[in-house]
């Protein structure tokens, strides 16, 4: 006998192509095992698109499209009626996305989907740069980041734009279930997969992947970054359930960011007043993000 | 049947509606919207059924036609000009991934400047594509290519997407007397989709995966170029099944008028053909001995057709209208490239009418003038010729 | 010699992962000292391959009586590729990483 915590079918085969220590072949796991094996994927150019190695091989035990790079919100709409033209409306449709796919080249049909409302799933698996083609930055990538095209040099061209909000951006979609979740978390995850899984519409999840090969971290960190993320305020896990904002993991004594920093090349670089900086810009988005769960659990 | 009045754009919908897609993905662009606009009506009067997805680009239009007909349903939808090309990246996609989409493409010239008058610069630059391209003259015609573009390309021996196309304005907006067909009759006609593979759950495997140079990448792209060489014979199965079922005949590649003792054979796609049926006529009864061969399907390119043009006549006269910058139309450099080693036929292009410039019969008057003059001398006198340019003397009527 | 075309009018990719045997990618490998694991099956969780499985009770020792009902767990070195994701989580710290050692052609 066995007591698990999360469900004990696999959807996945070894013998794929990850790196070492891939956050988002983890996250793919938890993903299926939710959702099940009534389901099609769509999974447009990425780590992804790679993982389940050359043809003819395939990893996973559900049926596969590969895109094009930024249409997955077109081809799981695409997807989604035809099934249902075909009386199908129980099969879960779900475009399986990186960072850059879905917050630069994919936002156009992201919201495009979304905003017509049809029953899907949308995760982006988010790595926080364009990992395939050689940790390339997104919108994704964090504040302070090295990247290959912010490689830093004597100009300290890092990334300092802030990471785009996607979460956000769907929330403003008013659709009726937007969530973020990490691989450390996969409890957590889970259940919010299954949870959303009762709804019909576009459901958005941004599964936080770090990514060894990427942020420059030994692969046996990732669970452990993952986690210090959540625990450093640096990505809250948190549900949108059409409109109201509910925080599922509440660190009580939030670590400095310097701890989740410390642990990855990619930030290697960064003075103190850089890390006060980042500091800051956590806690004001943690405190933003409490404000509105405040504000939309109250009574109308 | 019913014989209505229709644009061309409501033949296409009219085609479409009959041939019961299960998807169509569209996004408006001038002069396509009537096409969708009618569709939606149809749909939204339960007289159509089908997921009507009111993408939020021409790209994504592409893009969910894909997935939807790799799922396993057929799909419709209709553009021009910046639409078409939006889309080029996944055109390729679709051909290279087999899957019989059929799509209406209004002609409409590209911009810098804008224009949203008819020239067909649009879908020549589509040729690559893979798709079958077919070039038609009036609404009924667009009506029923549309139905024997779903019969062709579901094959399984073929399993290509076709593109329809039309002229702006001239065809997308005026009203002609179309026959529309039997519901019943079509259904017969085209059948269930039957593709030989679709997405379904319990079925886990993966369409477009990354393949090595020794994987057979090469092969699959053999294949297609089988496909679309055998889609000439299909289509001439096709035109001669739809003339027994309906009643209407159609020339299968090339349409050919007066050609039989022509001295010039005029080479065109689109509407210059009536036009230039008109001129025939007209000069004929002067003695002028010229002809008219309207290729209707680009792709496949009809190259024994146009071999077979060349024996009839002493001069052909390739009308483009589109440029492909560097050397010549590309009507007229693969007509050259199917007669060379087969005919010393002296061949001109004509590139006439780009941005919707109007192609008066005067003009081609003059044009047929040109030819038979060259059909007389032997010589071509300038290889390619743009006909109608301001202040072009020569050219003025 | 007649060409050879795939049966299929475009890729399909069918052919199940596992006979690619990413093992061979290791520099450093899992070893479980089975006196310590408690068997929390937190490395059956966090496993990306997963090269984790569950084994009979007494396949393996348990370090006490009351944890020897619940099932076990092995590594299948087949596919392990070494990233040490379960020896990082162990809360009892009962996996080593341990080098790889070349094989004797």
């Amino acid at each position: 006998m066995r007591k698990l915590t999360i469900p004990e079918e696999e959807y996945m085969l070894p013998g794929h192509t990850a790196c070492l220590g891939c956050g988002a072949t983890i996250a793919m796991r938890y993903v299926l095992k939710a959702l099940g094996k009534n389901t099609i994927l769509s999974i447009p150019a990425c780590c992804w698109a790679v993982i389940p190695g050359v043809y003819p091989r395939r990893t996973l035990e559900v049926p596969l499209l590969y895109t094009a790079f930024e249409v997955t919100g077109a081809a799981i709409s695409g997807i989604r009626e035809a099934l249902n033209a075909m009386g199908k409306e129980d099969v879960n449709v779900v475009g399986f996305a990186g960072d850059g796919g879905t917050a630069d080249i994919g936002i156009q049909a992201l919201s495009g989907a979304v905003e017509r409302g049809h029953d899907i799933f949308y995760i982006m698996y988010d790595n926080e740069a364009y990992m395939n083609t050689g940790i390339q930055r997104s919108g994704s990538t964090p504040m302070g980041a090295w990247t290959t095209t912010t490689p830093g040099g004597k100009k300290r061209m890092y990334k300092w734009e802030p990471k785009k909000n996607v979460a956000e951006i769907m929330v403003a979609h008013n659709i009726p279930y937007v969530a973020t979740a990490t691989i450390a978390y996969p409890e957590d995850m889970i259940s919010k997969l299954k949870r959303a899984k009762e709804i019909k519409g576009p459901k958005f999840f941004q599964i936080f992947s770090p990514c060894p090969t990427g942020w420059k971290h030994s692969p046996d960190k990732t669970v452990e970054v993952s986690r210090l993320a959540v625990q450093t305020n640096a990505f809250p896990l948190y549900e949108v359930i059409n409109g109201k904002y509910r925080i599922t993991v509440k660190p009580k004594h939030p670590k400095p960011i310097k701890e989740y920093l410390r642990l990855q090349g990619r930030f290697r670089h960064l003075t103190e007043e850089e890390i006060e900086l980042i500091q800051k810009e956590i806690d004001r988005n943690w405190k933003a993000l409490l404000k509105k769960e405040r504000c939309s659990q109250e009574e109308e | 049947m019913v014989k209505m009045i229709l644009t061309g754009n409501e033949s296409a919908a009219w085609g479409a509606r009959l041939s019961r897609p299960k998807v169509v993905a569209a996004y408006p662009i001038t002069p396509q919207t009537s096409i969708i606009e009618t569709i939606a009506e149809f749909i939204a009067n339960g007289e159509m059924d089908a997921r009507y997805i009111r993408v939020e680009s021409e790209h994504s239009a592409m893009a969910a036609c894909i997935a939807a007909q790799n799922t396993g349903v057929r799909t419709f939808t209709a553009t021009s000009a910046h639409g078409l090309t939006l889309m080029h990246e996944l055109l390729i996609w679709a051909s290279g991934a087999r899957l019989p989409i059929v799509m209406s493409v209004v002609n409409r010239a590209m911009a810098p400047p804008w224009s949203v008058w008819t020239d067909q610069m649009d879908s020549m630059a589509q040729r690559d594509t893979g798709w079958l391209q077919i070039y038609v003259e009036n609404n009924q015609e667009v009506l029923d290519s549309i139905i024997m573009s779903y019969k062709i390309g579901e094959k399984h021996h073929i399993l290509l997407p076709t593109m329809v196309m039309e002229d702006a304005f001239i065809l997308s907006h005026t009203a002609e007397a179309v026959d529309v067909p039997d519901q019943k009759l079509v259904d017969d006609f085209i059948g269930d989709y039957d593709p030989p593979f679709k997405l379904e759950p319990g079925n886990p495997e993966g369409y477009g995966s990354l393949i090595m140079p020794e994987d057979p990448y090469m092969e699959y792209r053999y294949m297609i170029a089988q496909a679309m060489d055998d889609a000439r014979n299909e289509i001439r199965k096709t035109v001669e099944e739809f003339a027994e079922t309906f009643g209407r005949e159609y020339a299968p590649l090339v349409e050919e008028y007066k050609t039989e003792d022509a001295d010039a054979i005029m080479v065109v796609l689109g509407t210059i053909g009536s036009t230039a049926k008109d001129v025939i006529d007209s000069m004929r009864e002067k003695g002028k001995k010229i002809g008219l061969a309207r290729v209707r399907y680009f792709r496949p390119f009809p190259y024994e057709e146009i071999r077979a043009l060349a024996k009839k006549a002493d001069m052909l006269g390739i009308v483009d209208r589109s440029y492909t910058f560097g050397y010549g139309a590309n009507l007229y450099t693969e007509s050259k490239a199917a007669l060379y080693g087969h005919s010393q036929v002296p061949v001109k292009n004509y590139v006439m009418g780009l941005g919707g410039r109007d192609i008066k019969p005067e003009l081609l008057v003059k044009v047929f003038e040109d030819m038979l003059k060259i059909a007389r001398g032997g010589q071509v006198d300038k290889e390619i010729e743009w006909v109608g340019l301001q202040g072009d003397e020569r050219w003025s009527i | 010699m007649p060409i050879i075309l795939p049966e299929d009018p475009t890729p399909i990719a069918r052919v199940p992962s596992t006979e690619n045997k990413t093992g061979g990618w290791r520099t450093f490998r899992p070893v479980i000292n089975y006196e310590k694991c408690i068997r929390c099956y937190i490395c059956w969780k966090f496993c990306p391959e997963p090269a984790i499985f569950f084994a009979p009770p007494d396949k393996y020792p348990a370090p006490k009586e009351a944890l020897a009902k619940f099932d076990t767990i092995e590594i299948n070195y087949d596919y392990c590729k070494g990233c040490g994701i379960c020896a990082n989580e162990c809360p009892t710290k009962a996996i080593d990483m341990v080098l790889e050692e070349l094989e004797e052609d």
